[in-house]
């Protein structure tokens, strides 16, 4: 269906009263053709429409459209109490649930002023860089696949497979664990669950290698990416991107340094950037914070301090289950925060902390009830997301299901 | 993070746009007027606070004025965080929007004015971004029921229109 000279088609027009937005064409356009690419659509990596209009095969605008899997979570954590919030949100971005519970756990823990013991904060950092390579490897495999590589993906979700049964092991569940806890986590790591970690971190730098060579080697795979839809730093930071791909431009904001958290100043590694912030650049720093990451780990299992895993704090987490056949406290405690729930002192509070994606925050606020008063994620594939159509305008419709997969949204967590 | 003097030598510089600071938990936060926000925000980023990460709004049911919208300011230079809040009555809903500023708040007052119903004037493009466009009411409210919505089925839309009104 194309429109007339300078006018809108009636496809267009019927289009224009779902979404009031303005096109912004540039000039120059004789014909123009409304696409609709999903929402159902396996290169839009979740429930995401795009709305684009084409000029030939060049991109004049891109409108994207969510909102489809939008589940009212963040309604959903006002109604619970605060430890039961805890699985709610973990499923915002189900790519990332560590670090979803981490934010919304910091926030309360902010907000408590609670002391998460040294040894719980290490776990926390181990099993977030877990999740950050996995999420990595699931971008990995899944972009690859869109810009038509399918081996990848199955070397991919191999890695990723003994990641979800080392989940498995200390969690109970491969997604969605639960494992944070407010005040630490829920249970001290299994016998064994280290060597098995350390056996991973072993193999995935040298795999990651691997996946680099097979896909930075292969010229179809390059051209797709290299000078493809950059973005210039300055434009990034206005746009609010964080994350990958403003470490990409060479920006190297990265909060694990800049502003550390559960205990992220005790170790060593480094921050991959970019050079030129174009799709080659945003693929090699997801790639590079693999190695990255398995660094991070490492030095954590070194270190691991022996003690407690969760807070003693008698109001905040659980007495422990020997402590209830002998103790009345330890009896009322446990009733108390079974059934109401702990208490929280009125206040307000934004835990940000460094996700796979950029910025994941979440804002608490309390009224001193037992139920949080508001709970806000501020996801990061949500801003990014925004970058979209600055990105791809004036390129190819192939070039945007490429920037698409290197922009890496996770549809959960854009829609809540 | 600023601490409680930074945080007033912050609002000395913003002169008498300020309402009011509060420092909790390690952070600051600044009360404005609605009407000002705009100049706020811009005196700010030129203190360093140059990157705009969060918009978010939220409800302070019952008290009044009930609504409120929070700017998350980062200064990336000089690691540093600071809150600009302020609050309006939900009879008249109404701040100026920043987007012109800073474009990143786009998707994000669009939420707000989906979740909370606060219009923000000079967005470019303010409509519902997550609910449905014909949705009725503002779900984040505090006041907005939960459960009952119905599920849409087609095949019972076609035999009985709005079945489940």
């Amino acid at each position: 269906m194309t429109g007339t000279t300078g006018g809108l088609s009636e496809y267009r027009r019927m289009e224009e009263s779902v979404t009031l937005a303005e096109t912004r064409v540039t000039e120059g356009e004789r014909e123009l053709l409304t696409l609709n690419i999903g929402p159902h659509h396996p290169a839009t990596h979740g429930v995401l429409r795009l709305l684009v209009t084409l000029d030939g095969e060049i991109l004049r605008d891109v409108k994207p459209i969510i909102g489809y899997v939008h589940t009212g979570i963040e309604k959903t954590a006002e109604q619970k109490s605060y430890w039961k919030a805890i699985p709610v949100v973990e499923r915002m971005d189900y790519l990332s649930y560590y670090f979803n519970a981490m934010a919304y756990c910091g926030a309360v823990e902010t907000l408590l002023e609670v002391d998460v013991p040294k040894r719980a904060q290490y776990l926390r950092v181990i099993h977030m860089e877990l999740n950050r390579i996995m999420s990595h490897l699931v971008w990995l495999g899944t972009s690859a696949l869109d810009l038509g590589a399918i081996s990848v993906w199955w070397y991919c979700f191999r890695e990723r497979e003994q990641l979800l049964d080392l989940f498995e092991m200390s969690s109970g569940q491969r997604m969605h664990t639960r494992f944070f806890q407010i005040g630490g986590v829920a249970e001290d790591i299994p016998t064994g669950w280290v060597d098995m970690v350390r056996k991973f971190t072993a193999i995935m730098p040298e795999r990651a290698e691997t996946y680099g060579h097979l896909l930075s080697r292969n010229e179809i795979f390059v051209q797709r990416l290299r000078d493809v839809c950059p973005l210039p730093e300055d434009e990034l930071l206005a746009l609010g991107v964080t994350g990958p791909l403003l470490r990409a431009t060479g920006n190297p904001w990265d909060l694990r340094k800049a502003m550390p958290y559960s205990s992220y100043e005790d170790f060593d590694f480094k921050i991959p950037v970019g050079t030129k912030g174009d799709n080659y650049d945003r693929y090699a720093v997801r790639l590079a914070e693999i190695a990255q990451s398995c660094r991070i780990i490492d030095q954590a299992l070194d270190g691991l301090p022996e003690g407690p895993w969760i807070t003693g704090d008698r109001k905040v987490a659980l007495p422990p289950r020997d402590e209830l056949a002998t103790s009345m406290e330890a009896l009322i405690h446990h009733f108390k925060l079974v059934t109401e729930g702990m208490r929280v002192p009125a206040g307000e509070v934004y835990f940000p902390i460094e996700a796979p994606r950029g910025e994941l925050a979440c804002f608490v606020r309390s009224d001193g009830s037992s139920k949080p008063a508001r709970v806000h994620m501020r996801d990061p594939s949500f801003v990014n997301l925004q970058a979209t159509a600055p990105m791809v305008e004036g390129h190819l419709l192939a070039d945007m299901i490429a920037t698409l997969a290197m922009l890496d949204p996770v549809l959960g967590g854009v829609d809540r | 993070m600023p601490d409680a003097t930074g945080l007033e030598l912050l609002a000395r510089e913003l002169g008498g746009d300020v309402l009011g600071t509060e420092h909790a938990h390690g952070k600051g936060a600044i009360d404005v007027a609605p009407g000002s926000i705009r100049n706020v925000l811009q005196t700010l980023r030129g203190t360093g606070f140059s990157a705009l990460v969060s918009v978010h709004g939220l409800d302070y049911f019952p008290q009044e004025p009930r609504l409120g919208v929070q700017y998350e300011l980062l200064n990336m230079s000089q690691p540093d965080r600071v809150t600009v809040r302020l609050r309006v009555p939900i009879g008249e809903p109404v701040v100026p929007s920043v987007t012109p500023d800073w474009p990143t708040a786009d998707h994000q007052e669009r939420e707000i004015y989906d979740m909370f119903g606060v219009v923000f004037e000079g967005h470019p493009d303010l409509r519902r971004i997550l609910m449905p466009e014909d949705y009725e009411g503002h779900p984040q409210r505090r006041d907005f029921p939960i459960g009952g919505e119905p599920i849409l089925f087609t095949h019972n839309e076609r035999t009985t229109p709005r079945w489940f009104q």
